[in-house]
């Protein structure tokens, strides 16, 4: 048994390819300390099985991003028995680049030439056999997509894979001043194979490798005289410069030799779909064409009708099954009261939205796989750039609309950690659905006619304080960090049924593992906390039980905002499960009867101010738990997500506290 | 002033004849394989006015214009 790392660029199929090696027998899970996924498998192949990791899609083995120092830090490793390298045939020179770096690592080795049919379509002919002779390292034409060519890949990554058969001689003295390296590097504890590498990145001066091996005085002062030596070359060149050049010389050379393109070749599939789809006029019509198919979907018709079947089957179906289920076998009420109302009301609410986030996933995933988001990416930078944020910010903000859940998870699709970041702690000011009932209940109560006026404004102040936050953090938290916007405008290509569906089951499966523990505690939690009083007598009132004793306890904090009275406290506590909680917990706790609805109590106790104070809260604050588990596990931390919630809220207190004092003055 | 890829129209390209960018960006360059001697090509202009892509290499990279003028063009 051996362990097999592949290893590519991104948008080289590589998933694909994983996915057609291991089939089922897949598990994700993460890398330790970060929130890469880690993903492995292993190849049952002739009775022999091979275990396989897929590495993170990586133009080189650069320490920058967290994925090349994961990349790099395993394949450095001692885990690893060889390297799968996908290369993206239709874009051999820039992946060529990495599978250079790769053959210095002197490890067992072989290439999947992948998107083989895609090349052959454009009339373009590569000599598979040449390739190999230049590289030293097997290369096999491959399909993923299609299936084609998987038979020999199998055959050669399950069976003795050997290292590549001798080293690029690179030019301008580079690949000499490797080789002498190499030498210097033997009287140390570096594995033989890998010295080349190792060799080229302390000549390049490069800050981890360079603290991470120890060399006596003397040798460190063997590679610097040989730094020096190869700057005599050039002058004006560093030495990362010219490394780079000699590689990408290289190459230039192995694709002269190997590929035949014709005369005069045709605009590619590619070439002619991005004159229409980024040019300059339509660029934005098309844009907000795709973006409003995919809202209307899953948030109108056709999601609202799937979720209402799940709420159907959980509510009507599911809760009075299980009440008489558990009446006949004798439970007691409290228990059905924790069952029923509680986790049934609590998990089952929170998986209704299940279909909703499956199709905007299933959106998602296409606008990924086919090569538009990063076409989003382009359209829209530079005006979420002025906030800070980058153009892959768009649709994680966008679907911020729908549901902070999956919308923070949509945020995985941007490689700059600090985007990312600052994506999530911004999406929750984005109003989501759930938030849209409080609206339009209260609104509806307290300001009569002008209530969609309202609504709309409490929209618009979303996104006006998400840019004003996006400055704040800016300033303060993600100061001094230059993030570039270098990415790849990939080839479009069709994705796979397969691939789709099973990209749309990893992420189903997630929210339900997600529902299934975070929210299912949290849910006994507070039905525990609404039923009991603080001696834990069942509560005869939700006055007395704890959430009532502790909204008393808490009512003060919002006074200065104009809603100290406990029942609002305690909605807004509720609310934390759920954003629509806080309109029935209102009703609940305000003893809606026949005799008074809500609205006509509601616009008792509250003024116009402080509503709309209230309303401007409940937009602000921290997002509910399902949203607060989901950002806890993509920020990797108790402190970061404590930290955003800590945000939102005390944004929330200050803005209503301003809207409610400023307003007061004006009316 | 050298001229950089900034300067160039959709349409116009120019061979790169160095980089004025440092640390992660200067990296990134290099590993996307804007070095020395490469031919860019200027494609289109986003439709608000920045980024902008370009093909080298047989692929197309959107890259802002900041960093753009940080690469410098023979002639």
């Amino acid at each position: 048994m051996h362990t097999l790392a592949i290893i590519g660029n991104p948008n080289s199929g590589k998933t694909t390819l994983f996915n057609r090696l291991t089939g089922s027998n897949q598990h994700v899970g993460n890398w330790p300390g970060v929130t890469v996924d880690r993903k492995t498998g292993h190849i049952n192949y002739q009775g022999k099985r091979t275990d396989v990791v897929d590495l993170p899609g990586i133009y080189s083995l650069s320490p920058y991003t967290q994925e090349e120092i994961i990349a790099r830090e395993f394949v450095l490793s001692d885990e690893l028995d060889g390297i799968l390298n996908i290369v993206d045939a239709t874009n051999l020179e820039r992946n060529l680049y990495l599978t250079m770096q790769l053959i210095g690592l002197g490890l067992p080795m072989v290439i999947a030439l992948n998107f083989i049919d895609d090349v052959e379509s454009q009339d373009i002919h590569i000599d598979c056999n040449k390739l190999r002779e230049r590289l030293g390292v097997p290369v096999y034409p491959i399909s993923a997509r299609r299936g084609l060519g998987m038979d020999a890949l199998l055959e050669a990554v399950t069976g003795e894979m050997q290292p590549p058969t001798h080293q690029p001689a690179y030019l301008h003295g580079v690949g000499a001043a490797i080789r002498r390296g190499a030498e210097i590097l033997e009287q140390t504890n570096i594995r033989a194979c890998s010295r080349p590498f190792y060799a080229a990145k302390l000549l390049e001066d490069d800050p981890q490798i360079v603290s991470h091996v120890q060399l006596s005085l003397e040798q460190r002062q063997e590679m610097d005289d040989l730094a020096d030596a190869l700057s005599a070359h050039e002058i004006g060149h560093d030495h990362e410069m010219m490394f780079a050049d000699a590689v990408y010389d290289y190459i230039e050379g192995v694709v002269r030799d190997s590929v035949r393109k014709p005369a005069h070749p045709k605009l590619t599939p590619t070439e002619r779909i991005d004159k229409v789809v980024i040019n300059k006029w339509l660029a934005v019509p098309i844009f907000i064409a795709i973006m409003a198919l995919m809202f209307w979907t899953t948030f109108g018709p056709v999601g609202e009708w799937l979720k209402g079947i799940f709420e159907t089957l959980i509510q009507g179906k599911l809760s009075p099954w299980l009440e008489s289920a558990l009446l006949a076998a004798g439970a007691s009420d409290w228990v059905i009261g924790l069952v029923c109302d509680g986790i049934i009301g609590g998990v089952g609410g929170v998986v209704s939205f299940l279909p909703q986030i499956v199709l905007l996933f299933f959106f998602l995933s296409m606008l990924e796989d086919t090569g538009y988001l990063a076409r989003i990416a382009f359209i829209m930078d530079t005006l979420l750039r002025r906030i800070g944020l980058s153009g892959k910010s768009f649709v994680p903000m966008l679907m911020g609309f729908g549901c902070t859940t999956p919308a923070v998870m949509a945020a995985r699709t941007m490689e700059n950690e600090k985007d990312r970041r600052m994506t999530i702690m911004l999406t929750p000011f984005m109003s989501c659905g759930a938030k849209l009932p409080v609206y339009s209940l209260i609104a509806a109560a307290i300001f009569g006619a002008n209530a969609g006026l309202v609504i709309i404004s409490l929209y618009v102040f979303g996104i006006l304080m998400s840019i004003f936050a996006g400055f704040v953090l800016k300033k303060t938290v993600f100061r001094d960090v230059s993030s570039g916007f270098v990415l790849e405008l990939p080839p479009y290509r069709l994705p796979t049924f397969k691939g789709t569906v099973r990209g749309m089951w990893d992420k189903a499966r997630d929210f339900i593992t997600k529902a299934g523990t975070v929210i299912f505690l949290m849910s006994i939690v507070i039905w525990v906390l609404q039923n009991f009083t603080p001696t834990f007598a069942v509560a005869a009132s939700p006055e007395t039980s704890i959430l009532g004793v502790f909204g008393r306890f808490i009512a003060p904090i919002f006074a200065p905002l104009g809603f100290g009275e406990w029942q609002a406290s305690v909605s807004l506590l509720t609310g934390l499960v759920a954003k629509e909680a806080v309109v029935s917990t209102m009703s609940v706790l305000y003893g809606v009867s026949a005799s008074a609805d809500l609205s006509a109590i509601l616009s008792g106790v509250f003024s116009p101010v402080a509503a709309y104070a209230f309303l401007v809260f409940i937009l602000l604050y921290m997002p509910c738990m399902s949203a607060f588990a989901t950002i806890k596990r993509e920020l990797g931390g108790w402190r970061w997500a404590l930290g955003a919630a800590a945000f939102q809220t005390c944004l929330a207190w200050l803005t209503a506290f301003v809207v409610y004092h400023v307003g007061m003055l004006l009316f | 002033m050298k001229k950089t890829l900034a300067g160039l129209k959709p349409g116009q390209s120019g061979v790169v004849d160095g980089l004025t960018a440092a640390g992660a960006v200067k990296r990134h360059f290099l590993d996307m394989g804007i070095t020395k001697g490469v031919r860019i090509t200027v494609e289109r202009i986003a439709p608000f006015g920045d980024p902008i892509a370009v093909r080298l290499r047989g692929y197309s990279l959107s890259l802002r214009r900041d960093e753009a003028a940080k690469i410098e063009l023979e002639g």
